[in-house]
């Protein structure tokens, strides 16, 4: 009997095992960028920013050169490497807490000057690797570490919805949010990804991919759990699609 | 070339295109905004780059990145915008990364003034950021020493993978005052195989770092980088001395102040007085031999600074109580006159000349 090889591992990603915790959807996401940059055959033309909180070792699972941001500077970062280097492929891994909050104003001006960059934006709606705290991201009445007692709105303030927010900036050219919750979707992100890293590649300026993912060790759900909550929570409050793409002229 | 009239802070610009430098991000702040604008300027025709960054902060990270590639970057900024850099460089040295950082101080501390002053040198010698570190910190004290020592701070930056400040302030960078560069030479910009461009089928990816999750890795990383730091102690100290083989007293200052300092002892010696001087140059390393040489024999030591007393307590640890070592400064952009230091030396000699 002969084996056909019907799945492997991407060139993507190293054979370094991942630190994150069961169920998280990190991993699938590191996967989709990983098969992406390798799909379009561009790994040793990408320089990655891997940024602080859960996906602060992320430089030691892509397999192109990766450096290593301060907290939310990432796309500053991008920035000085990839106005040297124009013809290379400058991508951010960022989670909520380092794109959302301390980094809100680096994200900002990236994508106001248009950065040929692509940010992807991991937003579980809450801090993963300092324990739970409370995001910009995190859902009005979600309990986290500093919100005991749920988000309160008139304590606490709204969350930040970055896509939208991005999307009016001019120097944007592609964004979408996409979850990682099943498979229909992770397909979908994936070609987001894809979109997003082909809006670099011919210049068009800043492109994102925002993915809603999952958190069971801090949302204290188990894995299956808590991708029910991605969908009954997180995409009511963060609704999927496209919000620009100027090539389409599209502006949601 | 020929002489020319420039400003300082254009002196510090230009020295950086001679040496190489070809990308910039900074953010605008007095008094030292005509760096910034002079760059904005220049940059692009010799073929560099300039960026306007939100603020500090993304300013000294885009320096970060674009020294992970592996060229010649810098920035620029005053006093509280050096303090918000100051993330960024502790992480440049954690990441060895090679780059310039000027700092025209001015008077603080908080939004303080646009005065020159000399009120950084804490932040500037002991690290400043978080962390264990030191960075190299050279401090012309004329515009046209500013060009040897912007290019010599990139080499020391690009030799020892780390970031270099070059110290002024507000009177060196607004002043003007007649300089002379050598013919500018395309230079070829130096391959570092540690540089972060994409692996462009050269094996295996590199990664930039500080970050060592592991204690017992970090302190390895944080041996490897205190020996850098003993090599840069040993190799490039630099410092003047002037007048200090008879000298009873020695007066010690840096910058503009040494300017100043240097009138008042050339008035002094004209009244018979033995004065000296010793000019730090580099402030770190800072510069011991000179101290330790003359303090078996001199009668005492005065350090004038534009500062509450800062340099005060390296020159103190350098004469290890050997000889008595007093202090003069102004602070708040207060520029100490000639006659005032003038009258210090006269009180530190302990007489009155007629």
């Amino acid at each position: 009997m002969t084996m056909k090889t019907v799945f492997e591992k991407t060139a993507g990603l190293t054979d370094t095992q991942t630190h994150y915790c069961p169920g998280c959807t990190h991993g699938i996401i590191h996967r989709m960028v990983g098969e992406v940059l390798e799909e379009m055959g561009i790994l040793e033309d990408t320089v990655g920013v891997a940024s602080v909180g859960c996906s602060v070792l992320s430089y030691e699972y892509f397999n192109c050169d990766m450096t290593q941001a301060a907290h939310g500077r990432a796309p500053a970062v991008a920035t000085g490497i990839k106005r040297v280097l124009p013809d290379r492929f400058v991508f951010t891994y960022q989670g909520d807490g380092d794109l959302a909050s301390i980094g809100i104003a680096e994200a900002v001006h990236a994508a106001a000057r248009g950065e040929n960059i692509t940010v992807i934006f991991v937003n579980n709606a809450i801090y993963g690797m300092t324990g739970g705290q409370m995001a910009p991201t995190t859902l009005v009445g979600q309990k986290t570490a500093t919100t005991p007692f749920g988000r309160n709105a008139s304590i606490q303030g709204l969350p930040i919805r970055v896509s939208e927010m991005l999307s009016t900036l001019d120097g944007t050219a592609y964004i979408e949010r996409v979850s990682s919750h099943d498979v229909p979707n992770i397909l979908k992100a994936k070609k987001a990804i894809r979109k997003a890293f082909e809006t670099q590649k011919q210049g068009l300026g800043f492109s994102m991919v925002e993915v809603l993912s999952s958190c069971p060790t801090n949302w204290g759900l188990d894995p299956n759990e808590s991708l029910d909550w991605i969908k009954d929570n997180m995409v009511p409050a963060y609704p999927l699609g496209v919000y620009k793409d100027v090539q389409k002229g599209d502006v949601r | 070339m020929g002489k020319v009239l420039m400003k300082g802070n254009e002196v510090i610009a230009e020295a950086a295109v001679h040496a190489g430098c070809k990308y910039f991000f900074g953010y605008p702040i007095t008094p030292q905004s005509e760096l910034v604008a002079y760059m904005a300027r220049r940059l692009p025709e010799v073929g560099g780059l300039f960026l306007q960054a939100e603020s500090e902060v993304a300013a000294i990270n885009m320096v970060y990145g674009a020294a992970g590639t592996g060229v010649r970057v810098m920035t620029s900024s005053s006093s509280p915008g050096f303090s918000l850099k100051q993330e960024g460089i502790s992480y440049l040295v954690g990441a060895e990364l090679p780059a310039l950082i000027v700092n025209v101080m001015r008077g603080g501390p908080g939004l303080g003034n646009i005065q020159p002053a000399q009120s950084d040198y804490f932040q500037v010698t002991k690290g400043g950021g978080h962390g264990d570190y030191h960075t190299p910190v050279l401090a012309p004290s004329t515009l046209q020493e500013i060009i040897d020592l912007t290019e010599a701070a990139f080499d020391i930056a690009d030799r020892y993978r780390t970031p270099v400040i070059l110290l002024g302030d507000g009177m060196l960078g607004q002043m003007m005052e007649p300089v002379e560069f050598k013919e500018l030479k395309e230079r070829e910009p130096e391959q570092k195989e540690w540089a972060t461009t994409g692996t462009r089928g050269d094996g295996k990816p590199r990664v930039i770092t500080s970050l060592e999750l592991n204690a017992d890795a970090l302190e390895k990383r944080n041996e490897h980088l205190q020996k850098k730091f003993a090599l840069i102690q040993q190799n490039e100290v630099r410092y003047e001395t002037y007048e200090t083989e008879d000298a009873e007293y020695i007066v010690t200052a840096y910058g503009t102040a040494a300017r100043i300092a240097m009138n008042a002892i050339n008035k002094a010696r004209k009244d018979g007085l033995k004065i000296g001087m010793i000019r730090p140059i580099t402030l770190w390393p800072f510069p011991e031999l000179p101290f330790v040489e003359t303090r078996d024999r001199v009668k005492g030591f005065l350090s004038v600074e534009m500062s509450a007393g800062q340099m005060v307590e390296d020159v103190r640890l350098a004469v290890e109580g050997k000889a008595p070592v007093s202090f003069f400064g102004r602070t708040g952009g207060v520029v100490p006159t000639q006659e005032e230091i003038y009258d210090q030396i006269i009180k530190l000699a302990g007489g009155v000349v007629v």
